[in-house]
């Protein structure tokens, strides 16, 4: 392995940065791949493959033979609200393997009780996010239906590029939210990327239920990074 | 379950190769690279070795570490990458291998 390439290869992992690394078996030359460099023909199919569900393999492209190591950041959940919603959802995300933290500055509802084993945080989404900030590997769910502690976290997540952004409330909620986040300076193709009202539509009626909704259609999001239509999330 | 979201570094197997390059020692890099049947680590994982046979990470259970380490100062030595390939251990034989059942396929290069 190149010198540079390990250091470089680190450097991405450190950040929370996808990389793949493609060592050529025969010569043993490698070199790393980051997410969006663009790389032709079926090798570059093969490593948008490594991206997209992180499993490594060996493929051969023209007579030689590739070892694709895919290194992901850990995909995680934040979610807005330490509401009835996130009691169900934080032991379902974390089962499917997706660790959740929960933030919500109001003491009542941010409780060890209400929410054993969870990492919480009974602060200001300003003020955690400052410390743990937002990246493409980070999916959020935003609660809580106040615009004070929603706004803000959902403004961060569409600039930080989440790999999911969902809302709960109404579609009349919702149009109300569009025009804050505007005047946040947020874009509209931006907005689009939020789902509003949130989880996949399975007739969700209990709080549960739209956990199992959420966490869906987080998994589904994340599963299918990359084949939207470029530009959906630029 | 491991939760954490960011890198263990005292025990990131290429964090650790990294560091002992900064030392300027030399070092291997083994990877599973195809792994069949029940393999205990997934392809990809890691096991990095020093040339005084110090190592960090795993390529199996346990089982095949002895036998890559001692592959790996080879290859320190020779600078030439090696596949090795393991697969079930013939206990009357004493032959290394893996215990599981599976078969697995690991590359050894040397680090620069």
């Amino acid at each position: 392995m190149d010198p540079y390439v390990l250091k470089t290869l680190n450097e991405e992992r450190r950040a929370r940065r996808a990389a793949v690394l493609v060592t050529d078996l025969g010569d043993g030359r490698d070199r790393i791949v980051r997410e969006g460099d663009h790389v032709a023909g079926d090798l570059g199919a093969a490593i948008a493959g490594a991206f997209r569900t992180g499993n490594s393999r060996s493929v051969e492209v023209e007579g030689r033979t590739f070892f694709l190591n895919a290194y992901l950041p850990r995909p995680r959940l934040v979610v807005i609200g330490a509401v009835h919603i996130s009691q169900a959802l934080a032991p379902m995300a974390r089962i499917a393997g997706y660790p959740v933290e929960i933030i919500d500055p109001r003491t009542a509802f941010a409780t060890p009780e209400r929410f054993p084993d969870v990492a919480l945080h009974a602060e200001w989404p300003e003020d955690v996010l400052k410390r743990e900030p937002l990246d493409s590997y980070t999916a959020l769910a935003a609660v809580t239906h106040d615009p004070k502690i929603d706004d803000f976290a959902l403004k961060a997540a569409l600039d930080a590029r989440c790999f999911y952004v969902g809302a709960l409330g109404s579609r009349k909620t919702h149009a109300k939210r569009v025009e804050r986040l505007l005047a946040l300076g947020a874009s509209a193709d931006q907005i689009a990327c939020i789902h509003a009202p949130i989880g996949l539509d399975i007739g969700a009626a209990s709080p549960a239920e739209i956990a199992v909704a959420v966490l869906a259609q987080t998994i589904h999001a994340f599963r299918s990074r990359g084949l939207e239509t470029k530009g959906a999330v630029a | 379950m491991d939760e954490s979201i960011y890198l263990d570094e005292a025990r990131d197997p290429l964090i650790i190769a990294e560091g002992w390059m900064k030392d300027g020692k030399d070092v291997a890099i083994a990877t599973v690279v195809e792994t069949w049947g029940s393999a205990p680590r997934p392809v990809g994982s890691h096991l990095v070795i020093d040339a005084e046979g110090n190592f960090h990470g795993s390529v199996s259970g346990g089982c095949v570490e002895g036998a890559v380490v001692t592959e790996a100062i080879d290859v320190i030595g020779s600078g030439k990458a090696k596949m090795l390939e393991f697969g079930v251990a013939d206990e009357t034989a004493w032959q290394v291998g893996l215990s599981c059942g599976g078969r697995i396929k690991v590359y050894v290069e040397r680090l620069g």
